[in-house]
């Protein structure tokens, strides 16, 4: 059978001329709709832009003016923050979600159920609705009567409730044979031991997975940023754009400038984690 | 892998097997672990972090949401049970009803968009060769370029006057000048735009683990009957990618309810109203009239509409494989 069936559609099989176009003609327009706008923005954010209106395409007068302008605008610290925030979050939260995880595969306990149920349930509140009443549980948290609002510790300690992570690490958790676990429990390891020492060393494509998009979860995070910055102090790089924007003598050059510092850590760690990032896009669609 | 299988492997042999996915019943995977006995708060030390957070940020808001939803907040003053009226008051509300209604339009227009594109886009770039793993990538782009940087990029791609960026693509095939986000009649269509492009290569990377999932037999076998191209996607391979299809819908429909982001910082509602979703005006109900207890009662309707969606989705889908 000569005929294609490798592929639903055939396409990357014919070996025709006339295909060999249409393929060409397709991913050459593929390539312009969703990359383009993205290599415009590269290009505009080192290109001299006096016009307020455009974007450049075709690269000319190459300066790094427009980056040197956005540190000036403090770009900088709110880079800064960015990472501050995205580190100690995925920390917080991976951490979280390890333990929360070893407890749910491996263990079985009288409430169990209750308890996955009840982190299950919070991945079906999206966290825009919860925003609101959110940042009146950070201005006084509850028994500890402390007031987050305002501090980057009041974006990153929410992260730690992420029920998406929780569950790719108790779905992979169960997998580690029962058996490796019981021949060092025999040798004299203890629960930490063999938490430490055992179950997690096996889950580095999990942690890889929960590490990516965590990352990126928390790297894209908009609102609840922007209901906790209550100053410009606290400002992440994706608020900060906005204020750039607003800003009458800024240059669209500027914000782009910026704009391409907000998008590099995400695009790099998508980039070099592709496996990770594929891994974990079907496991958390398609397990739904 | 299954668990049986798994059992009968010899211990260590392959610590490596762990690192598959499987998808198994619940129940069955539970017996063996009674084995492991140890104290009964160990799983709870595990625990404590978790729920300690999950109390904190989800379900204390959750259940300050709902009860300030029948409450006039009023700072210093304490607060006043007022029932249902919050919630009477937004229901009648014209800005509530067209912000309704606006997020109902974008809601499926993205959805709908993002679906059909993703998966043409899908069938179009699935395969092994190199060229389209980089073409693969390249046009996943999109979905890891925060949402911030999203708006902003294709705020000044609308730029209204002939010589914005995507004004002069109009121009060369003879369109526009078009007025995009400043003008009320495309603003929204401007919006449901956007979010296509992002949304479309994310439900692209799903559709492809499904196509890949496709038994490879059944296309030789439509081959064999002498099935056209048309006909093996029409009879093989929609009806092998449906409950890729259901739970895309969820996703792609829950992220349009929930849209904010994107509306905030292209049109903030503007012009005219014409883009106010929930979101927004949920946002600027609270935060900056501070009325929080209808804002709240926003809050929960649009949690209960999410809810309600995912609830008919999902039954809808174990009907038809019953």
């Amino acid at each position: 059978m000569s005929a294609a069936t490798e592929t639903a559609l055939g396409l990357t099989e014919s070996k025709s001329p006339a295909a060999r176009v249409a393929r060409t003609v397709i991913y050459a327009g593929l390539f312009v709709v969703f990359a383009g706008p993205l290599l415009a923005l590269l290009v505009s954010s080192f290109n001299h832009v006096s016009d307020p209106t455009q974007l450049s395409v075709i690269p000319k007068s190459p300066t790094l003016e427009n980056f040197k302008i956005a540190f000036d605008h403090g770009v900088l610290k709110y880079l800064l923050n960015s990472f501050f925030v995205v580190g100690f979050g995925l920390l917080l939260q991976v951490a979280v979600s390890v333990l929360a995880g070893y407890a749910l595969a491996r263990k079985i306990f009288p409430g169990m159920t209750l308890v996955m149920v009840a982190i299950l349930a919070t991945m079906m509140l999206p966290e825009e609705i919860l925003a609101l009443p959110l940042t009146l549980v950070l201005a006084d948290v509850p028994l500890l009567h402390l007031n987050l609002m305002g501090t980057l510790a009041g974006m990153i300690v929410p992260l730690g409730a992420w029920a998406f992570s929780i569950l790719v690490m108790t779905e992979f958790m169960k997998d580690v044979p029962r058996e490796l676990e019981e021949a060092a429990r025999i040798d004299g390891a203890g629960e930490f031991r063999i938490f430490g020492q055992i179950i997690l060393p096996l889950c580095k494509p999990a942690l890889g997975v929960i590490g990516v998009f965590g990352f990126t979860m928390i790297w894209d995070q908009y609102l609840l940023p922007l209901l906790v910055a209550t100053n410009s102090d606290s400002y992440t790089l994706p608020l900060a754009l906005r204020t750039l924007r607003i800003d009458p003598v800024v240059t669209p050059g500027v914000v782009m400038a910026a704009s391409l510092l907000a998008l590099l850590p995400s695009v790099t760690v998508f980039l070099f984690f592709q496996r990770s990032f594929a891994r974990g896009l079907t496991a958390g669609a398609l397990k739904g | 892998m299954s668990v049986r299988e798994a059992e009968a492997r010899p211990a260590g042999r392959e610590p490596r097997a762990a690192g598959e996915v499987a998808r198994r019943t619940p129940s069955r995977r539970l017996g063996r672990n009674r084995r492991t006995a140890g104290s009964w708060w160990i799983p709870w030390l595990f625990l404590a972090p978790a729920l300690i957070l999950f109390l904190y940020f989800k379900f204390i808001p959750m259940a300050q949401a709902i009860s300030m939803s029948v409450q006039e907040v009023r700072p210093y003053l304490g607060n006043l049970w007022v029932g249902t009226a919050n919630y009477s008051e937004i229901l009648s509300s014209e800005g509530f009803r067209s912000a309704t209604w606006n997020t109902i339009v974008l809601a499926v227009g993205q959805t709908a968009g993002s679906m059909l594109l993703g998966f043409v886009l899908a069938l179009l770039v699935e395969g092994q060769t190199r060229k389209l793993t980089f073409i693969r990538s390249a046009a996943f782009l999109p979905v890891v370029v925060p949402i911030a940087v999203v708006a902003e990029l294709w705020r000044i791609m609308y730029h209204p006057t002939a010589d914005g960026l995507l004004n002069q693509v109009l121009g060369l095939i003879g369109l526009g000048p078009s007025g995009f986000i400043n003008d009320p009649d495309t603003s929204l269509a401007s919006i449901v735009v956007t979010g296509i492009w992002r949304g479309a290569p994310y439900d692209m990377m799903i559709f492809l683990a499904g196509l890949a999932g496709i038994d490879r037999g059944l296309y030789e076998a439509a081959v064999v009957d002498g099935a056209s191209t048309k006909q093996r996607i029409l009879h093989v391979t929609l009806p092998g990618l449906r409950p890729v299809f259901a739970i895309l819908f969820i996703l792609a429909a829950v992220r349009g309810f929930r849209a904010f982001t994107e509306v905030f910082l292209l049109t903030n509602g503007g012009p005219n109203g014409s883009t106010e979703v929930l979101m927004t005006l949920i946002y600027k109900l609270g935060f900056e009239q501070n009325r929080l207890g209808i804002a709240s009662a926003g809050a929960v309707l649009l949690f209960l509409a999410t809810l309600v969606l995912t609830v008919c989705v999902q039954m809808l889908r174990r009907r038809r494989v019953a």
